[in-house]
């Protein structure tokens, strides 16, 4: 049994009561900050708190269905994905998340960040 | 593993029944706990499987037959007899060779020996037994919760309780706004009670629910007389001596409200019956948990229905008792491969006249998207989740007839791609007119209203149409008044003229409306809000027919403000559609930090604010310090968790937001006047910091800069402000409606005046004719032009009443917004959310 290395590591940070309805809050990790986010209907997501245009912080922008539009310059973006939604193109990193009960975990090993080729320091936190 | 199904190697001689099972073969023994629908489903489904297989023993807590628990509202509300919902009389159970034992729980079980012991200390015992003994309402562990008065709503005694209390009139309060609660709330106010509905959520029946169904919910019960209290969390409740002893009086919140109360109906919950299957070491979680098979851990033991815990999950609805049920029977009468394996539930209220359904997952998740659809005249809210072609839930109010065509489609896991674009009007679209929105217009009578704003019914309309020959919106609006005041109905209305005169209508050319969500106009949205006293968002998106749950990040911004500036004092500002400078009181910048204005009144600072922002310049190693246009310092580059310390230095040394990042009034620029200036005409430095203090704090369309100059020269720039004062040896000029942005605009000469007084008088006025008819976002310069300087003339010099009332508007609408936010979030920890981190990890 090799599973030792699939085996999903959740990090528990915070109870959906936490974030506000239609609102965020942000976790800061080494990786940079994340960004989650909670629906009218109660689901949470978690994307890198960057917009993929420029790196305006999601975390700050209006939450409305399963969107945020950037503070910035009014980017939207799906919370589930990353993606900007048409016309704009992009997408910024997301982390699987987990809601037990009130208990809202990451798994941030297995976030599909984009901050990779990061122009600037992410000096922004 | 069958080996107890061979079974009857148990000691049938033991028996002490009278009536012995002497012919061959011995039947097996079942003995059910648990007379309600769980468990006599069961026995029906295995009585037409196998009949005869078992020798069955049912005993009742209750001292009924097995009945429809789920009619007991109807029962409450007067609807049905007790009769009425009986499932099996006795008569039934004699003629299918059931020992029925009423009024009989029973106590324990002896799983060694086989037997259960009964109350009455009758023994009986099994080859199998199942426990069928449903829930308890959940009574919240609040002081007094156990005082006489205070009823649960889960069986016929409980109903006899209500009726009884309810027969004597008075007041009741249920606790709970779910399914029973709202049922129980429904049926004591039909018997004539005083109800009231205390509910820990935001939102009625949010778990069934989404907001949007939840308030027309809220607002149809409160039309019949129920009063809904949300978000209200009950502390304790309370009682007093009456004749005859010790009963509730009233219940308190914990907001320290008091509601006083005849009864309390307890209806927040259930929680599975399982103090029996635990006594007696049978594995148990949150109820006793079964297999597929419905087997507990006791291998001659099952147990269906609300008492169980099945792959970690409790139900309370009728629908997955039966699917156990029959998986149960199905597995006693001998059969193989049946497994129950959870249930897609659907939830229908039984409140007579209001039609309300959901069923799945209206949560949604990862790549889910929203049908909506509003029909404000008939009351209609529809939403249904859809995720890669698959209907995944579903939420209708007012119109429910498609639920359960929904419902199999959903739990089929029907391909609806085909049917997207229609599935929302109904099944049969388009090949029919069912469901089409004409054919239900159509189908209304004469007498449905059509215009909630001036009372026009349809048959009005219809007669216009036909009888003047109209043809277009326009043209009934001008006849009927229709849609003429707030346009939320010009759907319907067009609907009308399609319908009355087929293929001579034409529908008039789009106007361009608020933003994707609604077809509406900006100013038809803010007339409705104002004529039909639409005082919540969510009343706004039902009746002008929003197409999103709720709104986007152009609209609901807007929204707040639309009634924010209606219902000042009344409307609680939605702190979720603002944007992020206004709900963090400061200048987002390009980075990500932010930027700190405090405010300098008419541009006057002194030695001691001076010092202030140096200490916090240096404290919080703030790298920029700009002086800017409106007269005042701009710290740069704040992290945003340091914004509420900030505040507080710069609270402490006396000065308070700059609003310098508000849709709001931002500065009051002025030159230093007649106190030094040797061409100084009047005071502008005092005019303005006057002026500053009677406008803080108020929410505009959009930002606001006022500005007043001491003589002609003008060094304020007042000719190019929103509102300008330019100071004359006779008085005051006040001009308007400038700009000195991408466009810039000379304002225009609005009147002349001779005191300071008319000045602040026409000042509040044109503040809030701005604020009442600017569309949001628009300054006042594009407004000015497109309303026309005749137009504010009139509403203001013209009509010296009107001024007076709008100046009289507007110091209202400010006693509610000149709080410092920065006082309050530094000092009093407001929002302190919005400036913390909801954890730090690795």
């Amino acid at each position: 049994m090799d599973t030792a290395a699939s085996e999903t590591v959740w990090t528990q940070v915070g109870s959906i009561d936490d974030i506000p309805v239609l609102g965020s809050r942000v976790v800061r990790t080494p990786g940079g900050d994340i960004a989650l986010f909670r629906t009218a209907a109660d689901e949470v997501f978690a994307l890198e708190d960057a917009c993929p245009h420029k790196q305006g912080p999601l975390s700050q922008g209006i939450v409305h269905g399963r969107r945020v539009t950037c503070p910035l310059h009014s980017w939207v973006i799906e919370l589930a994905t990353g993606e900007a939604v048409a016309p704009d193109e992009g997408r910024t990193g997301h982390v699987p998340v987990r809601v037990e009960g009130r208990s809202v975990s990451l798994a941030l090993a297995e976030a599909k960040l984009s901050r990779g080729g990061c122009r600037k320091a992410c000096g922004h936190v | 593993m069958d080996m107890h199904l061979s079974s009857n190697n148990g000691p049938a001689v033991e028996s002490n029944e009278a009536e012995l099972h002497s012919a061959v073969p011995v039947r097996e023994r079942l003995v059910v706990v648990g007379n309600g629908m769980a468990g006599m489903k069961t026995v029906e489904e295995l009585l037409a499987k196998a009949p005869g297989r078992f020798d069955i023993t049912v005993f009742g807590a209750e001292p009924h037959p097995n009945y429809n628990r789920i009619m007991l509202s109807p029962v409450l509300a007067g609807e049905k007899t007790f009769d009425q919902i009986v499932l099996n009389s006795r008569e039934w159970y004699d003629a299918n060779g059931i020992a029925l034992l009423t009024g009989e729980a029973v106590e324990s079980i002896d799983r060694a020996g086989k037997m259960v012991v009964s109350q009455s200390g009758r023994v009986v015992p099994y080859d199998r037994l199942l426990i069928a003994t449903g829930s308890m309402p959940f009574i919240i562990p609040v002081p007094g919760s156990t005082l006489p008065g205070v009823i649960g709503f889960r069986d016929l005694a409980d109903v006899d309780a209500m009726l009884a209390a309810a027969a004597k009139g008075g007041r009741a309060v249920v606790i709970g706004g779910g399914l029973l609660g709202l049922e129980a709330a429904n049926g004591l106010r039909v018997k004539g009670m005083e109800v009231t509905v205390v509910h820990l959520m935001p939102t009625l029946m949010e778990r069934q629910l989404d907001p949007s169904a939840g308030m027309l919910l809220q607002r149809e019960l409160e039309r019949r007389g129920i009063e809904v209290l949300t978000g209200a969390d009950t502390a304790e409740i309370v009682g007093n001596n009456r004749e005859g002893g010790e009963w509730v009086s009233a219940v308190r919140l914990r907001d320290g409200r008091e509601l006083p109360a005849d009864i309390v109906v307890m209806a927040v919950g259930i929680r599975p019956n399982m103090a029996l299957g635990k006594a007696a070491g049978v594995e148990c979680g949150r109820g006793i948990r079964v297999d597929d098979r419905m087997r507990t851990s006791d291998p001659s033991i099952y147990a269906v229905g609300e008492c169980v815990e099945h792959r970690g999950v409790t139900w309370g609805l009728v629908a997955p008792l039966f699917e156990m049920a029959k998986v149960l029977a199905h597995d006693l009468a001998g059969g193989e491969g049946a497994a129950y394996t959870g249930s897609v539930t659907s939830t229908k209220l039984k409140v007579t006249g209001v039609d309300v359904f959901s069923a799945g997952d209206f949560s949604g998740g990862a790549g889910t998207e929203d049908i909506v659809f509003r029909d404000a005249a008939r009351g209609v809210y529809k939403r249904l989740v859809l995720k890669d072609g698959k209907l995944l839930g579903a939420v209708l109010y007012g119109d429910t007839k498609d639920g359960a065509w929904y419902f199999s489609l959903l739990k089929d896991g029907a391909d609806v791609s085909a049917e997207r674009d229609t599935m929302i009007f109904g099944q049969g679209f388009g090949s029919a007119d069912a469901g089409d929105p004409n054919a239900a217009i159509a189908a209304l009578p004469d007498s449905a209203e059509i215009c909630g704003c001036n009372g026009v019914c349809k048959g009005t309309i219809v007669k216009a149409i036909t009888e003047k020959g109209l043809t277009s919106l326009d043209e009934v609006k001008a006849h009927t008044k229709a849609s003429a005041s707030c346009g939320g109905c010009s759907g319907t209305v067009e609907r009308l003229l399609a319908v009355t005169l087929g293929d001579g209508f034409t529908a008039a050319p789009k106007v361009k409306p608020m933003c994707k969500c609604t077809r509406h106009t900006h100013d038809q949205v803010r007339a409705a809000i104002v004529d039909r006293g639409l005082k919540t968002m969510a009343e706004v998106f039902q009746a002008m027919e929003w197409t999103t749950p709720d709104g986007c990040a152009s609209c609901r911004p807007a929204l707040n403000y639309y009634l924010l500036c209606a219902w000042p004092g009344e409307y609680r500002d939605d702190y979720q559609s603002r944007y992020i400078n206004e709900r963090a009181h400061a200048n987002i910048q390009k980075d990500g930090t932010y930027s700190v204005v405090p405010r300098m009144w008419g541009g006057l600072t002194n030695a001691a604010e001076l010092r202030a922002i140096a200490d916090v310049v240096d404290k919080f190693a703030i790298p920029t310090v700009k002086v800017t246009g409106g007269q005042r310092i701009d710290l740069f580059g704040v992290k945003k968790e340091d914004l509420p310390a900030v505040w507080a230095d710069l609270n402490a040394a006396g000065m308070v937001s700059g609003h310098a990042y508000a849709k709001g009034l931002r500065t009051v620029k002025t030159c230093v006047g007649s106190e030094w200036c040797r061409f100084g005409t009047q005071d502008s430095t005092g005019l303005g910091v006057k002026l500053e203090r009677m406008t803080w704090g108020t929410w505009t369309p959009h930002k606001v800069k006022l500005a007043v100059s001491g003589c002609p020269r003008n060094c304020a720039e007042a000719t190019i402000k929103d509102l300008g004062v330019v100071c004359i040896d006779s008085g005051y000029e006040l001009h308007v409606g400038g700009n000195g942005g991408l466009h810039v605009r000379a304002c225009d000469l609005l009147v002349r005046v001779g005191t300071e007084e008319e000045v602040l008088e026409y000042t509040g006025a044109f503040m809030q004719l701005y604020r009442e008819e600017a569309r949001y976002l628009e300054r006042t310069a594009p407004w000015v032009e497109r309303v026309g300087l005749d137009h504010i003339k009139a509403a203001l010099v013209e009509d010296p009443e009107r001024r007076r009332d709008l100046n009289a508007r507007f110091l209202f609408s400010q006693t509610f917004s000149q709080d410092d936010p920065w006082a309050e979030r530094a000092a009093k920890g407001v929002d302190r959310h919005e400036f913390n981190l909801l954890a730090e990890v690795g």
